[in-house]
């Protein structure tokens, strides 16, 4: 490398760069990432607009979430990964007194208790959401990797104590997620495959463990899983509609606001979990297909930047924030086609829905910020 | 940090996380995968049969009920008809409050205070957009005076609808019957897809009865629907909203019944303020001209539904108005059977014309004190057949029952159609009995009961005793008799019409077995005693048929509602009413071309000849245009 290329390499913030570029750059956002959410989000309005049948409040009600989402991506974004990395145990540390809070006052008040109103109505989980896989990536980051079977015991406190407080308030679908974005973390950290298959096995036991832990709500979606026709207008009615949805949109779709099953009420939750039905009864398979490659273009972009990030803290959660991503969608069209449970994951950016929405995008945030604070280190 | 902690290794570092994106590239490609197939599976290769579910989904078939059938009178006269009333409707989604809605119709007497609470309920547990009926039938006052309050009561308003009414109402009760809303009980019974869209059902009478004439074939369209129901508008021009044709529906058919309105009225008449009953038959087909049951009711309350105070003081009335009397109520048919008796004897040999009898008042049977009393106390001094017949002297019968036995009796009362049911096109007709040693031996538990004591044969001729029979039963034996033996099933409906091409069909007469006694002679001393229980100088009824400008042939019968005790005298003042003798009177007319045969029966009536006899007298009168 001749020392005027090194030159402009260290350079590149002054570079003269193409004056979009600049912009991006100062703002500290990835152009690329920032195109790729967008484009969702647009779709996603344009579903949404037919699922809500119209109803422009609750339309608009979603692009302000939006708008707040993208500022909140926006401040994530100016704060350099080294800071948030030292706030990491605060925010956690934060989350689980929250989820306390929760708890007690869920044992005070009856039935389910998510929300925490601190002027606006707030979900503590959804702190959980990042604050599990920081906690994770905060602990593995100044160790050597591979992680060592004791470092990862502790680690896996420090996902189970959350997920678990989550699990009983009762929100199995999150309690999952949450532990899923802490594993990403520890798999991408390095955890052996022997472990791997070793933890595999032993979670035989442990779904036995959990189907006695479920609800009988959650038991029933289950069963009703592996026959949706034995309860067709109890639990079953919902993946029984939202098949006849997506089936009959074939390859085309209806056209949008045609939807007999989504416009006709047939599709239950149609704006919020089952929204990626309307899209493909409407929309057909292409629809369909065009919006899945938008995440995986979204989750791929993530990888790069995670691929790119300088140390190992921004690695492995840029890493588990993208993956966690993925899973969000994997998740939310296997539910919705009928693959696995109905336990309640919005499909990301489409899905009506407040704090998730705001949670997505700090996530994203913090991806645009370790891609644009990243230093330039040799190899 | 402590210092001994191993250095970070970047390199290997980066190395791994690489391999580990590359393994979690390859497992996100494999779910990605089983979500792409899962969706090829169902939009593409399964997409046929979904489409057929979301049309199902969307498509709902809403029934368009027939019109039903009008019910005539022999003379084309309406007895059922459809008239459009309008009934008040609440639909609860439009309603701001309930409660208060309800609180001032009732203020302006538009709904009864007692139907608030299932108001209140319906309008809780149905669809909130399907409408709740309050009222069924305003009057034009009240339409008038919700019309001019309709903006303080939104979602209260008053719709047209065709209702069932009887315009002779309690006069035709019986006979026609009613309609009312569908029960569970009736949906048993009933296509339930043929009455989809259908709110009432025949109950009782030739609604009943012609059911299947009257309902006709429900119509449908195809409504677009949304999950729970509710009617939708659709944009018909786009073609992928076709909504494809419905079917109108075929009305139901007119059904013409035998009844003569005018007997039918002059019947009700005759009998208001007694309980009792009246058939009339045509004794050449079997056609019934009248049928009534007093007291009656209005029928015009069952389509129209009422509160339930209304319907236990129908219910629970003492004097039974929902009771039909002429098809379900059975009583002792007394002398009524004597005719049919004498024939009986006539024809097995037991009697002839020309056995004479001194009756002194009772009978004893050989080796027994107890004494069987005819009616008349003083006795009839000595009697033959005829006189037995006109007069209705008991002990005449008490002595030819011993020859005749009780088997034969049952064999010849049975031929006359006594003891079943008659197979009238009305439903509940109950069967009567005559006994046999073998119904008895069938009909009693106890060995001892079920021996058939002499006694029991004594008082068996006169018609008491365990024999039974029902108003119209008595009628159409009383046909049977004036037809020489030839026997008709009874019938009300005599023609069916579809209403549009007024294409008649005449249902024709249906014709039973004879009684299978051959001997002219026998029929003709037996009804020339029957006329001169009318129109002969001693006859129990000469009263009655006194002064006809037409011959009659009549028997009267008095029925013990209890037994009188030995040696007690009767004294008829001292009986309460309800304990009285059952009055009856079989009759028919002219002798020689019987057109009427009639048979009245007055509960608690005390004299058949003096009570039920003017009746049928009054009757036959009326139909024969006199």
């Amino acid at each position: 490398m001749r020392f005027t290329d090194t030159q402009r390499l260290l350079e590149r913030n002054v570079a003269p760069l193409g004056g979009m570029s600049r912009i991006f750059r100062n703002l500290h956002l990835d152009g690329p990432l920032l195109g790729g959410l967008i484009a969702i989000c647009c779709f996603g309005l344009v579903v949404l607009y037919s699922a809500v049948s119209g109803s422009r409040d609750l339309w608009v009600q979603q692009l302000i979430r939006l708008g707040v989402g993208l500022l909140a991506l926006l401040f994530v974004a100016q704060l350099p990964p080294d800071l948030m990395r030292r706030w990491t145990p605060w925010g956690y540390l934060l989350g689980l007194g929250l989820l306390s809070l929760v708890l007690i006052r869920g044992d005070i008040g009856q039935g389910a208790q998510r929300w925490l109103d601190i002027g606006i109505r707030f979900q503590p989980s959804e702190i959980m959401k990042l604050a599990v896989p920081m906690m994770a990536a905060w602990y593995l980051h100044d160790r050597q990797l591979p992680p060592r079977f004791a470092q990862l015991l502790l680690i896996g406190a420090l996902i189970v104590v959350p997920a678990y407080m989550i699990a009983v308030q009762p929100d199995l679908g999150t309690a999952l997620l949450i532990a899923a974005a802490g594993v990403i973390v520890v798999v991408l950290a390095g955890m052996s495959y022997r472990l791997m298959i070793g933890l595999a096995i032993a979670a035989i036991p442990g779904a036995i463990v959990l189907w006695n832990f479920m609800q009988d709500y959650q038991r029933q979606r289950v069963l009703t899983l592996l026959d949706p026709d034995s309860d067709p207008l109890g639990a079953g009615y919902n993946i029984i509609q939202s098949k006849i949805a997506i089936g009959s949109g074939g390859l085309f779709g209806k056209g949008w606001t045609n939807g007999s099953q989504s416009q006709l009420e047939f599709l239950p939750e149609r704006d919020t979990d089952f929204i990626f039905a309307v899209l493909a009864e409407e929309f057909g398979l292409l629809g369909v297909l065009s919006l899945l490659i938008l995440y995986m273009f979204v989750v791929a972009r993530g990888m790069y930047i995670a691929s790119q990030a300088g140390d190992t803290f921004s690695r492995l959660i840029a890493g588990s924030i993208s993956l966690t991503f993925f899973v969000y969608v994997f998740v939310n069209t296997a539910m919705v086609s009928g693959l696995v449970p109905v336990v309640g994951v919005p499909l990301p950016l489409v899905s009506f829905g407040g704090t998730s929405m705001v949670t997505l995008m700090a996530g994203f945030g913090i991806l645009m910020s370790i891609h644009s604070h990243r230093k330039l280190l040799p190899h | 940090m402590s210092l001994l902690s191993p250095i970070k290794d970047h390199y290997s570092e980066r190395r791994l996380f690489v391999s580990r994106v590359l393994l979690s590239i390859v497992v996100g490609t494999l779910l990605l995968g089983v979500v792409v197939a899962r969706l090829v599976q169902l939009q593409i290769i399964e997409y046929e049969h979904f489409a057929e579910q979301a049309q199902g989904n969307r498509l709902r078939i809403q029934a368009i009920p027939p019109t039903r059938g009008l019910i005539f009178d022999r003379n084309g006269r309406v007895l059922a008809e459809n008239v459009p009333t309008y009934q008040l409707e609440l639909i609860p989604e439009q309603v701001p409050d309930i409660d208060d809605t309800l609180r001032r119709l009732d203020e302006l007497g538009l709904i009864d205070e007692e139907d608030i609470p299932r108001i209140k309920q319906a309008s809780r547990e149905g669809p909130r957009f399907k409408p709740v009926t309050l009222r069924f039938r305003l009057q034009e006052e009240e339409i008038a005076n919700f019309a001019i309050r309709r903006p303080r009561f939104p979602g209260v308003d008053f719709q047209p609808r065709l209702v069932r009414h009887y315009p002779h109402g309690e006069y035709t009760a019986h006979a026609v019957g009613y309609v009312g809303a569908i029960s569970v009980e009736d949906l048993k019974r009933l296509d339930e897809a043929a009455y989809a869209g259908t709110v009432h059902t025949g109950k009782t009478g030739a609604e009943l009865a012609n059911e299947d004439s009257l309902h006709g074939d429900p119509g449908y369209r195809q409504i677009v629907t949304n999950a729970r129901g509710r009617e939708v508008a659709v944009d018909t021009r786009d073609p992928s909203n076709a909504i494809p044709e419905g079917e109108l529906p075929v009305p139901g058919l007119n059904v013409y019944l035998s009844i003569d309105l005018d007997l039918q009225v002059v019947a009700t008449d005759l009998l208001r303020g007694k309980r009792g009953s009246v058939v009339a038959i045509d004794p050449n087909n079997g056609e019934v001209l009248a049928l009534v049951s007093s007291p009656s009711f209005d029928p015009n309350v069952f389509p129209l539904g009422m509160t339930r105070t209304e319907f236990n003081a129908l219910q629970f009335n003492l004097d039974q108005p929902l009771f039909n009397r002429a098809v379900r109520g059975t009583y002792p048919p007394g002398s009524t059977i004597k005719p049919m008796l004498s024939l009986a004897a006539l024809e097995t040999g037991a009697t002839n014309l020309t056995r004479r009898t001194l009756c002194r008042g009772f009978y004893t049977l050989p080796g027994s004190t107890h004494r069987y009393r005819d009616w008349r106390p003083e006795g009839h001094g000595e009697v033959d057949l005829h006189d037995a017949i006109a007069e209705s002297c008991d002990v005449y019968f008490y002595e030819i029952s011993r020859d005749i036995g009780i088997e034969a009796m049952h064999d010849y009362l049975t031929r006359f159609g006594l003891g079943s049911t008659s197979g009238i096109d009305i439903s509940g007709e109950m069967h009567g009995l005559v006994p046999s040693r073998e119904w008895k031996r069938q009909a009693f538990r106890e060995r001892a009961d079920q021996v058939w004591f002499p006694g029991e044969t004594v008082i068996a001729s006169i018609g008491q005793g365990y024999m039974l029979a029902t108003p119209l039963q008595l009628a159409n034996s009383t046909a049977t008799l004036a037809m020489r033996g030839h026997r008709f099933r009874p019938r009300l409906a005599v023609a069916i019409e579809e209403p549009v091409s007024g294409e008649r069909r005449l249902l024709p007469p249906h014709a039973l077995p004879d009684v299978g006694i051959e001997n002219e002679f026998y029929w003709e001393s037996v009804l020339g005693a029957m006329h001169d229980v009318l129109q002969g100088e001693t006859g129990t009824a000469r009263a009655t048929g006194r002064g006809a400008p037409y011959t009659m042939a009549g028997k009267s019968g008095t029925a013990q509602v209890f037994s009188v005790a030995q040696e007690a005298e009767y004294e008829e003042e001292e009986v309460e009413e309800r304990l009285r003798d059952h009055a009856l009177f079989i009759a028919f007319a002219p002798v020689e071309e019987p057109k009427i045969a009639v048979a009245v029966v007055i509960e608690n009536g005390s004299s058949g000849s003096r009570i039920a006899a003017p009746i049928a007298r009054a009757i036959m009168d009326k139909y024969l245009g006199y």
